[in-house]
């Protein structure tokens, strides 16, 4: 679980989180969502540990990020990097490889090797495994990020935008992926999205940012109204439930 | 796997042709005493080899934790102190008085003095939250431009016949390194290589950039602190012993990658070692016994360092 209270920062002088309080069960896809500058990245950082907390705390599985020792934080917890820099000489197998990092240092076991292949092959990239990473498509290097961050085995994974360059095929087939990781293997996933629809299709609760506060939480269905989106995003957008789902008219 | 043994196997053919250059540094065209030609070609063959691998292991660990290829420390202005050092030295002493310094009070002087600045300007720079290496990278250009233009402004001051002692200072000098320093020197580089050595795995890591490595469990600012730390040791012995370099990790770092293509430091590490040595032990072989050429080869290094270095500009702006 993780656990947020009282949470609070400033960047330059000026607040962009106000005491922002939030629970987060085992499971599930959560989404962030908002417009741009509500605190929604930043809040995201500061649960992996990439910005220091200023106020209040965050607990992670019991851990408080900051104090707790972050290589043990890796193993319940990863983030999904949008790029690396040494892209030019790694190959797939080597990046899927990294997610073995926190429980061998540096000394891969049988063991590792054996799940780093499981990961390869689990995210269809056995056959991308000896590419350089930097001859890959958008969606395929999105792809070998999540599977380094499944063969991290982590209970919490945090996604930052991840469809921000990937086209229609490749954002459904990553939230797809993820909806399965959610499912079958029971983790937690949580992720900022811009785009509202696929938030409703792919989350189990969608929690609204605006300025720096929760301004609401809930199901997809609960929160995706027209009332929600005249609010938070300040624009009268037209809501439709098809399927049994709502779907913003855009 | 099998590209780990074949890249093992090019570390095994760089140690062979290292191993053949330092026997043929040591025998070739030596008449007279043995005893005594061994020992003066061996002390400055000890001090050439700590020289290359201080320097070339220190370009590559400056290289991952900036990521950026053409980045060598010596931009961090780490030249221009030393640099300013001597010039202050010789205007407060006079060139006999600096010529009669003991090298062993100059190194501990130099090694001193590069890393306190150091450990200030990124101890300073890199508290702020954002450990943003870009601009402790202009913070240190910056003040290597002030560094330079006080040197410019003590040299101006210093006795004409004096300024010689600085100027001789000013460029690496490979074939008369200071066999003085060699014993206190050896133990230093050791130490630091040793202790980089150890963070192989870690450099790996950080290589990957902030996200992935804090993902990973790394502190990146942590790592990058004591990276910066070891590069500062290493280059201010490679400096106390030879004099500055600008081009020459660049250059070794270059063809470093382009024999070894792997992220691994566990072999990128010792491959840019063996590279450096290579280039200089051969290269001072080539100057010195086969050639019989006065130029020094700091100058030929210099050179063929500068082109890659506008190679790999040129080629990044394609």
């Amino acid at each position: 679980m993780i656990d947020i209270s009282g949470l609070s920062h400033d960047i330059g002088g000026s607040p962009v989180l106000r005491d922002v309080t939030l629970q987060l069960q085992k499971g599930g896809v959560v989404a962030l969502v908002g417009p741009n500058g509500a605190g929604k990245s930043t809040l995201l950082s500061l649960i992996a540990r990439l910005l220091p907390v200023q106020q209040g705390h965050i607990l992670v599985g019991g851990q408080k990020v900051g104090d707790c020792d972050t290589g043990e934080l890796a193993k319940i917890l990863a983030i999904l990097p949008q790029e690396v820099h040494a892209a030019s000489r790694l190959s797939v197998r080597d990046l899927v490889g990294f997610g073995r990092y926190p429980y061998h240092r540096g000394r891969p076991s049988n063991r590792d090797q054996e799940l780093t292949e499981d990961a390869l092959a689990q995210f269809d990239l056995s056959d991308l495994a000896d590419r350089q990473l930097d001859t890959l498509s958008g969606g395929q290097r999105q792809r070998a990020f999540v599977a380094m961050a499944y063969a991290q085995d982590t209970e919490f994974l945090l996604l930052d935008e991840p469809l921000n360059n990937l086209d229609l095929a490749a954002s459904r087939a990553l939230m797809a992926r993820l909806r399965d990781l959610a499912d079958k293997k029971g983790r937690t996933i949580v992720i900022v999205l811009h785009d509202i629809n696929f938030a409703a299709a792919y989350a189990d609760r969608v929690i609204a940012l605006k300025s720096g506060q929760i301004v609401a939480d809930g199901t997809p269905k609960e929160i995706v109204t027209e009332s929600m989106l005249k609010e938070v995003f300040g624009t009268p957008a037209q809501v439709h439930i098809i399927d049994g789902r709502p779907v913003v008219l855009v | 796997m099998a590209k780990d043994v074949g890249l093992h196997n090019r570390l095994f053919i760089l140690a062979a042709v290292l191993a053949g250059l330092c026997l043929a540094y040591l025998t070739l065209g030596a008449h007279g005493d043995w005893g005594f030609i061994l020992m003066f070609r061996g002390q400055k063959l000890v001090a050439l080899l700590v020289v290359s691998a201080a320097i070339s292991v220190s370009t590559i660990m400056f290289q991952t934790i900036t990521g950026n290829r053409i980045l060598t420390p010596s931009i961090m202005g780490f030249d221009a102190l030393f640099l300013l050092l001597v010039s202050v030295l010789v205007f407060v002493l006079g060139g006999q008085g600096f010529n009669m310094l003991d090298p062993r009070l100059m190194m501990a002087l130099t090694v001193g003095l590069l890393c306190i600045a150091s450990v200030l300007l990124f101890g300073t720079l890199l508290r702020t939250s954002e450990s943003d290496v870009m601009r402790m990278i202009l913070a240190g250009v910056v003040l290597a431009v002030m560094f330079r233009s006080l040197t410019a402004f003590v040299q101006r001051m210093i006795d004409p016949n004096e300024y010689a002692v600085v100027q001789a200072s000013s460029y690496a000098r490979f074939s008369q390194a200071d066999t003085d320093l060699i014993g206190i020197a050896g133990v230093l580089c050791s130490l630091a290589l040793a202790a980089t050595w150890k963070m192989r795995s870690r450099l790996d890591v950080l290589a990957l950039g902030k996200v992935a490595a804090t993902s990973l469990g790394e502190d990146h600012l942590r790592g990058q602190r004591i990276a910066l730390l070891l590069i500062s040791v290493l280059v201010s012995v490679s400096t106390a012993l030879v004099g500055p370099v600008a081009f020459f990790g660049l250059l070794v770092a270059s063809l470093t990658y382009l024999v070894l293509p792997t992220h691994r430091h566990a072999v990128l590490l010792p491959g840019a070692a063996l590279v450096a040595g290579i280039v200089l032990i051969g290269g001072q072989l080539l100057m010195e016994r086969v050639m019989h050429l006065t130029t020094p080869l700091s100058v030929v290094v210099e050179f063929a360092g500068g082109l890659v270095f506008l190679f790999l500009l040129l080629r990044s702006f394609k």
